[in-house]
């Protein structure tokens, strides 16, 4: 498998058109890192292993990779998920990126074009894996006020240092609300409102973008278990609006049922 | 020691429920005056986070409501704030915030007893749940509430 994205990444690159290839490279003791390879003499640096998890798409709508021209990107399913929401988000037009699709069992998929990726990705829906929805049913099935205290103790521990926002792939808005201050939406010291009021608005602003990729929890040094509500949020709009390729939250149906307003 | 008296904060539409309010004023209807009513255009203008910002100013209860759905004054803004009521009340519900505390209503501009009879209803069951004291226990409105409340 390794070999063969490499073999693609030395192609791409001598093919002159690709400019550089986004994917994982070695980096300190047993970890990796992303990598950019801009030279085809370069291409042996990329790995692909299970310890291949971070979501590259993060790096395609930066202005520092758009410089290095044309890329190409390393993507397993959640990365092509992303990919395809930054498209119907705007960020990307068909042949502005070439993408070198890794599926779940470690097989080198070989797209012409970002149309056939979505093709792909469309019959894969997202769902959470039973341990996920495990986890979610757990705290669903406490009282209010246990969730509140949960909550509370593991908000409690967030020093706002924004881990979870840099890494997800669907948080690349020059300017983030967080940031604005006419209004002051959120109240900015890592207080147990400020704390609240983020993780709530992140939440939110994720609602139907999500791709469950997991970087937000993986990146975060405190380990609060943040993707617990985007999650959830996944579990409500697969039972509420079905599942679908667009922006759930940018549609609606007149039939969508409720129970909750009078 | 008197009735606790719930502050209730409506974000309304401006096209069916802030005329639907206007309505219940002229045709002499009482109701609480708990309530303080917020004027938008559209249910759907009705960001999630102006209903966080009501909670973090104190207020006790949330009133949100617009047009009965294919009413809407822009033809679909009630359907997406509908969608995104769904996703958010969930996500509050899932956070253990107590979403009883925020009522949703269709109040069309013909129906000023109904609205009356919305604000008379959220006053009664907030007043039975009581002051957010939860919400308002956590820093930093802690201090100023103590100071507003105590003894």
């Amino acid at each position: 498998m390794q070999d063969k994205i490499i073999q693609k990444a030395r192609e791409l690159l001598s093919g002159g058109d690709v400019k550089v290839v986004i994917g994982y490279g070695r980096g300190t003791g047993d970890r990796v890192h992303a990598v950019f390879v801009q030279k085809p003499e370069d291409a042996g640096a990329l790995v692909m292993d299970a310890r291949c998890l971070q979501n590259l798409a993060v790096y395609l709508p930066k202005q520092e990779v758009k410089a290095l021209g044309k890329p190409a990107i390393v993507a397993r399913p959640p990365v092509m998920r992303a990919i395809r929401q930054l498209m119907y988000e705007e960020q990307f037009r068909e042949g502005d990126i070439v993408v070198i699709g890794v599926s779940d069992d470690g097989q080198v998929l070989d797209f012409p074009d970002l149309k056939s990726m979505i093709e792909y990705i469309d019959k894969l829906p997202l769902t959470l894996s039973p341990e996920e929805a495990a986890a979610v049913a757990k705290l669903d099935a406490m009282t209010r006020e246990e969730r509140w205290k949960f909550w509370m103790e593991e908000t409690s521990a967030c020093i706002k240092c924004y881990a979870c926002r840099a890494s997800c792939p669907m948080c690349y808005c020059p300017r983030c609300t967080v940031e604005c201050n006419q209004p002051q939406w959120i109240s900015v010291p890592a207080h147990e409102m400020g704390n609240l009021e983020w993780h709530i608005m992140r939440a939110m602003h994720l609602a139907g973008r999500c791709v469950n990729c997991g970087d937000c929890y993986r990146n975060c040094p405190l380990k609060i278990p943040l993707n617990l509500l985007t999650q959830r949020i996944i579990a409500d709009i697969g039972d509420n609006f079905g599942q679908e390729s667009e922006y759930v939250l940018a549609a609606f149906k007149p039939e969508d049922k409720e129970d909750f307003i009078r | 020691m008197a009735e606790f008296e719930p502050k209730i904060i409506a974000f309304v539409c401006n096209w069916c429920t802030y005329t639907g309010a206007d309505l219940t004023g002229t045709s002499r209807i009482k109701y609480a005056a708990n309530v303080r009513i917020i004027r938008l255009p559209c249910t759907g203008r009705i960001d999630f986070m102006l209903l966080m910002k009501a909670f973090a100013k104190g207020a006790d209860g949330i009133i949100v409501s617009g047009c009965h759905p294919n009413d809407c004054h822009y033809t679909s803004g009630n359907f997406h704030a509908r969608r995104r009521w769904m996703v958010f009340r969930s996500l509050l519900n899932f956070m253990g915030i107590d979403v009883r505390r925020i009522i949703f209503s269709w109040v069309s501009a013909a129906e000023g007893a109904k609205w009356a009879e919305v604000v008379n209803t959220a006053v009664k069951e907030i007043r039975a749940l009581g002051p957010y004291d939860e919400y308002k226990n956590l820093s930093p409105i802690r201090a100023s509430w103590r100071s507003e409340h105590a003894g």
